[in-house]
């Protein structure tokens, strides 16, 4: 079973989908397994009939702080009926009835109220309004509720409902529930959520342990975790435990355990950095590596190479519209239809600019630049004339959506993933294109020497065009990528212009490794920035340290050296 | 001015020069500069004494350029001393210093200043002032017109003195670049290729012109053409690739077995 | 030829000055409309066939600021071959310059009514003023910071980027990263210049309300003058030796720096004049418009600003003046009649003239431009044929 699940995975990214499939089937069956666990023990703790109603008729008392030891004394219990009735009475539905003074729950249905017996939770007649009186309750009562009901569904049969009361119980650190979640640890065999719970546990305990042992064996506990969760933890115990007057050696024990967590926190922080860096570097590479082969290859300066990367953000578009009467939502084809499809289309208009213009401006580069800033204009307002102003909608496919979570904080979105994924495949097929086929070779005949390539019967005129096509191709592919995290808007391709530059640039011009490494290493240093000084500050820092290094290096960090460049 | 002396206090603080250096204009030892792993010089040495006249050789690749480069201060070699006068490093300074120290150096390719007039190509050129606030109060003077018209003589285009330099021919327009240099009064001139597509007439015309130029200056010329190196009648260089081949005469040299065969191919 | 050069050795100013036909138009236009259009304005009545209404004045002095800003420009590309395409940051900063004059004089009038603290500062609950705040409740060095800190950014920024040969489209894209690095610290709240919405609400300059159609004339006036003043002193400066260096480092940079000259030295001080002229368009620009913000650092602008140099006709001075005023009405125009198709103008208008028109409208008038002036497609066939025989050199 599980080697078969690997094998699917590995197969293709569709049969993560059936793969998915068999984890919520099990899930389920574990589920059932644990709701028989859970439930009957329950059972036996209970509330008899007569006792529930007793308390809960004692809600019905004026005094806030009355009501909430009622909620404390019927939670204690564990009982899941009692679950019910405080839901209830959380959201206002919790009445008593004038004429026998029970505890009924009752919904508005028009101008009838339906009531439900809180013992037998079946159907109690129904009546009017004013039959009724509702209990009242104000923000700390509703404080105390959900607490209530939060160590309540410490005992749920749901294991995802257990879970997130787990999490609210840690969060609210109550040592009043630290009985209960006692006897929950007690009962629960999920071996995941136990480790929880007992992490619950002791950070309750470190608060309201009794004894140096108590508090000594939580700190042990906490040490080991690593989420931003429990360094709060340990680092408010440690600030209060002066003034409480704890143990030394408690205080030093906790000194300890949250300098070795924060020291594993720092080093998550920083893989977690690398990451969102290796990231924006990867959107960084897409943007700038059609520019790596127009700027780069060929000298030309490429103004409107963002609005390239915008023509195949609307291509997915479009063909997303096309295909969604005929593929099911979620359905992966439009986008990987939209690859050669963009590719196509923007390499088009890419061939129409090259002829149209650009040729007519070789060697003269700060021409190129303003001619081509025309087009670029010309083709943002043909969008917006096109597709109206406002962002259109590109819908993620079922396996970009979602995202592996750690605990420690650390959250790696699918399309992100797939996203670095994908401009690694981009890049590695760029490469192979011009070192290994026949084009890939006239091109760098063509660049090198014009006049030789012309002479051995190379079409230079030719070459040039499809040189042009295929870095604006490689940005609509690009543009495909960046639909799934940018808005599909007519300025979409002004969002990455000046940052392709800058990576182009920085990483030297005619070096596709070079532009490979400024985007990686523009985006993690822009990541390692952001936390310190926050994102535009970070972002201007970047440009600053980007102009000083152009000082340094004129020619970015790959540049070739010797005559022949400078002739 | 201050950079002079400068210079001059640096000298002495260097007391012994070698002898062979003594009387050098320019002094080129062991200099070797790589390019990604090219080396496109290799322990270069020569040297060229005061009022010289020298052309230096070579096929493609074997260095003359970068040479002129290392010279004029636009390359840095990786080791090795380039002396102006027995005693100036020019390895530490740009090309306007050096230029200023008095080396002229004519490009590969014709580069004057096309928008420009003849006379303003070489009032440009003009020794004297060359800081930006002295530029913008310049006042033309009679010295220096006097100068440019002598020039203007000197180049053979006196009569071209109001035209753009674009609309002078290819060969015009190199010695539109020799008379620049000549604005410059340097004591050192370094020529590169300067007969390059130019018709055989042009071609004596333009020998004549540096022999005249030599007897006052140093002169220091790049060039393929053999019939044009005989025309100049001086002392030969042969570069291979990256280092001195052969020194002597025209016709010593054409006799050296190992020039034969990097020329003919072995 | 020997005569004038005489002629203009006696009297230098004067004499190149009336050699300069153009120049001379454009000084006589200024001098007339500096005149006529204050008079227009305020003495005939508004049922005169001669009356210029409050608007028109307010976007002539528009539209002058963008001239000078244009002249700036041309100083540089045109004769020195910099392309900037971050000219807007200059005019912005001088812009800031003024509005933080004007914010101060504003005083209690302001929403909040402190005497001390513009509007945007109460509002983000500061305290006291931002020490770089200090000194401009006074006219004279708003002025000076006007054109200090615009030259000051000019003069660090190009001792950088000259001094290590940082030339061409690399020189282009680093100015657009300054722009925007800019851009972005003026949104921030933080940086104290009222972020996003920038500085306006502006009262009176000198005491005078900025409403009132005298101080408008007045402000017209000044932009006549200085775009005059300007005019002159960057025709005085590219007609000198220096200004023949500086064209010949656009045409042969590295002959240049082998004749002697610090190319260095002379673009930083072309650069720096240039980015102070832009400070002081802005710094005219603003009272007249009655608002700064951060959108002026925009790259698209800096952009847009060479195109009025191109449409007019690069290294001519008087073009990027005539370039500034047909684009930015054919922009009033268009944004007033079918915005929709002002980007495509716009687009349209950058491609065509550089391919067809590369010396701009002032080229295209024969008493202006070249006499061996081609036809436009003789002149793109040309094109190509130079870019054949030069691929071989560039090898």
């Amino acid at each position: 079973m599980r080697n078969d699940m690997f094998s699917v995975l590995r197969r293709s990214p569709f049969a993560m989908k059936k793969a998915a499939q068999y984890v919520v089937r099990f899930g389920a069956v574990v589920a059932c397994l644990l709701m028989f666990a859970v439930v009957s023990p329950n059972v036996a703790q209970a509330f008899s009939d007569e006792e529930l109603r007793n308390i809960a008729e004692q809600l019905n008392v004026k005094s806030a702080t009355k009501k909430v030891a009622v909620i404390e004394k019927m939670a204690a219990d564990g009982d899941p009926r009692v679950a019910a009735i405080l839901k209830a009475m959380l959201e206002g539905d919790l009445y008593v009835r004038d004429s026998d003074e029970h505890v009924v729950i009752a919904t508005k249905k028009g101008k009838v109220y339906t009531h439900i017996d809180i013992v037998s939770g079946e159907q109690a007649g129904e009546s009017l309004s004013k039959e009724l009186s509702k209990i009242k309750i104000n923000n700390r009562l509703r404080g105390a509720l959900r607490d209530a009901l939060a160590t309540l569904n410490l005992f749920s049969p749901d294991l995802t409902v257990r879970t997130a009361a787990v999490e609210q119980v840690m969060d609210a650190r109550d040592p009043a529930m630290l009985p209960l979640l006692l006897r929950a640890i007690d009962r629960e065999e999920d071996e995941t959520l136990l480790a929880r719970m007992e992490l619950a546990q002791a950070t309750m305990a470190l608060a309201a342990g009794e004894t140096t042992e108590e508090r000594l064996s939580a700190i042990e506990v906490l040490a080991s975790e690593t989420t931003p969760q429990i360094r709060a933890v340990l680092s408010q115990f440690v600030a209060s435990a002066e003034a409480e007057g704890f143990e030394p050696e408690v205080v030093s024990a906790a000194k300890d355990a949250l300098a070795s967590v924060e020291g594993r926190l720092s080093t998550w922080q920083t893989v977690g950095d690398v990451y969102r860096g290796i990231s924006l570097g990867s959107v960084l590479l897409l943007a700038a590596v059609g520019l790596a082969i127009t700027f780069g290859v060929m000298g030309v300066i490429n103004m409107a190479h963002g609005e390239m990367i915008m023509i195949g953000a609307y291509t997915t578009f479009m063909v997303q519209q096309a295909l969604a009467p005929f593929l099911p939502s979620g359905s992966a084809w439009s986008l990987i239809i939209s690859v050669p499809v963009a590719f196509l289309v923007a390499g088009m208009v890419g061939v129409v600019i090259e002829r149209c213009v650009i040729r007519f401006l070789y060697g003269r580069p700060l021409e190129t630049l303003l001619a081509t800033w025309g087009v670029s204009l010309v083709l943002q307002q043909a969008i917006r004339s096109i597709f109206g102003a406002t962002n259109q909608q590109v819908t993620a496919p079922d396996f970009m959506s979602g995202a592996v979570e750690f605990s420690t904080g650390l959250v790696l979105t699918y399309n992100r993933l797939w996203i670095i994924l994908f401009s690694v495949i981009v890049v590695a097929g760029i490469a192979a294109v011009l070192r290994y086929t026949a084009f890939g070779l006239q091109m760098r005949a063509v660049t090198q020497n014009r006049r030789m390539a012309g002479s051995v019967g190379i079409r230079t005129g030719y070459v040039d065009a499809l040189t042009f096509g295929l870095g604006s191709g490689i940005a609509g592919i690009a543009g495909v990528a960046l639909s799934q995290i940018s808005n599909v808007s007519p300025n979409l391709g002004q969002t990455y212009i000046i940052d392709s530059f800058m990576v182009v640039v920085f990483g030297g011009v005619g070096n596709l490794w070079g532009t490979v490494l400024g985007a990686f290493s523009l985006g993690i240093v822009n990541k390692f920035l952001e936390p310190v000084a926050g994102a535009v500050l970070a972002k201007i820092f970047v440009l600053i340290a980007l102009i000083l290094f152009i000082q340094k290096r004129p020619k970015g960090l790959f540049a070739l050296k010797g005559r022949a460049v400078e002739a | 001015m201050n950079d002079a002396v400068a210079v001059e206090m640096n000298a002495s603080d260097v007391p012994q020069v070698k002898s062979a250096r003594a009387e050098t204009i320019l002094y080129v030892d062991g200099v070797s500069v790589t390019f990604d792993g090219f080396r496109a010089l290799n322990n270069l040495s020569f040297y060229i004494e005061p009022g010289e006249l020298r052309a230096i050789i070579g096929p493609n690749g074997a260095g003359k350029t970068t040479m002129m480069d290392i010279i004029t201060g636009k390359t840095r070699p990786d080791t090795g001393d380039v002396l102006f006068k027995s005693e100036i490093d020019l390895t530490k300074m740009d090309e306007a210093e050096i230029a200023n120290l008095g080396i002229g150096r004519k490009f590969q390719k014709p580069t004057v200043f096309e928008s420009h007039t003849v006379f303003d190509n070489l009032l440009l050129a003009c020794s004297g002032g060359r800081g930006v606030f002295q530029a913008l109060f310049h006042r033309l003077s009679d010295v220096e017109k006097t100068k440019i018209e002598k020039t203007l003589i000197t180049i053979m285009l006196e009569d071209k003195r109001d035209e753009t330099a674009a609309n002078l021919s290819h060969g015009q327009k190199q010695w539109l670049e020799i008379g620049m240099l000549l604005m410059q009064e340097p004591e050192l001139l370094l020529v590169d290729e300067p007969v390059a597509g130019m018709t055989d007439s042009e071609t004596e015309e333009t020998a004549k012109l540096l022999r005249n130029i030599a007897k006052e200056y140093s002169v220091v010329v790049v060039e393929h053409d053999m019939e044009f190196v005989r025309d100049l009648d001086c002392k030969v260089t042969v570069l291979h690739e990256g280092s001195v081949l052969a020194e002597g005469r025209l016709d010593h040299v054409q006799k050296d077995p190992r020039v034969i065969e990097v020329y003919l191919g072995r | 030829m020997t005569d004038y050069r005489q002629k203009y050795q006696m009297t230098p100013v004067v004499g190149w000055l009336l050699k300069d036909r153009g120049g001379m138009i454009l000084l006589a236009i200024l001098i007339a409309a500096a005149i006529l259009v204050p008079i227009g304005n305020l003495l005939m009545p508004e049922t005169s066939a001669f009356h210029v209404p409050t608007w028109m004045l307010s976007l002539l002095g528009k539209y002058l600021c963008y001239a000078l800003l244009a002249l700036s420009v041309d100083l540089i590309w045109g004769f020195c071959g910099i392309l900037s395409l971050g000219h807007g940051a200059f005019f912005a900063l001088g812009g800031y310059a003024m509005g933080m004059y004007l914010m101060r004089q504003i005083g209690d009038r302001g929403v909040y009514g402190n005497p001390e603290l513009p509007d945007f500062m109460v509002f983000l609950n500061w305290t006291e003023l931002p020490w770089y705040w200090y000194g401009f409740d006074m006219f004279w060095f708003a002025i000076v910071m006007a054109m200090f800190v615009p030259g000051l950014l000019a003069f660090v920024f190009g001792f950088l980027a000259f001094r290590s040969r940082v030339t061409g489209v690399y020189l282009s894209i680093i100015t657009q990263a300054m722009t925007y690095a800019l851009l972005l610290a003026f949104f921030r709240n933080d940086m104290g210049f009222g972020g996003n919405n920038g500085l306006t609400d502006f009262k009176d300059l000198l005491g005078y309300s900025l409403q009132s159609d005298g101080t408008r004339s007045g402000l017209f006036v000044a932009s006549c003058v200085f775009l005059g003043i300007c005019y002159i002193v960057a025709r005085g400066i590219t007609q000198s030796r220096l200004g023949k260096v500086l064209i010949a480092i656009r045409d042969a940079e590295a002959r240049v720096r082998f004749t002697g000259y610090r190319v260095e030295y002379y673009k930083l001080f072309v650069f720096t004049v240039s980015a102070v002229m832009a400070g002081i368009a802005g710094a005219l620009y603003v009272p007249q418009v009655g608002i700064i913000n951060p959108g002026e650092f925009a790259p698209a602008l800096s952009i847009e600003i060479v195109i009025w140099v191109a449409v007019g006709g690069r290294g001519t001075l008087y073009g990027a003046v005539l370039g500034a005023f047909i684009v930015n009405y054919a922009k009033t125009f268009f944004t007033g009649v079918m915005p929709d198709f002002w980007l495509f103008f716009l687009g349209g208008l950058f491609i065509a003239v550089t391919l067809f028109l590369p010396k701009g409208v002032i080229g295209a008038v024969p008493a202006f431009g070249s006499p061996d002036r081609k036809s436009v497609l003789s002149g793109l066939r040309k094109r190509i044929a130079d870019r054949r025989t030069n691929e071989g050199g560039k090898a």
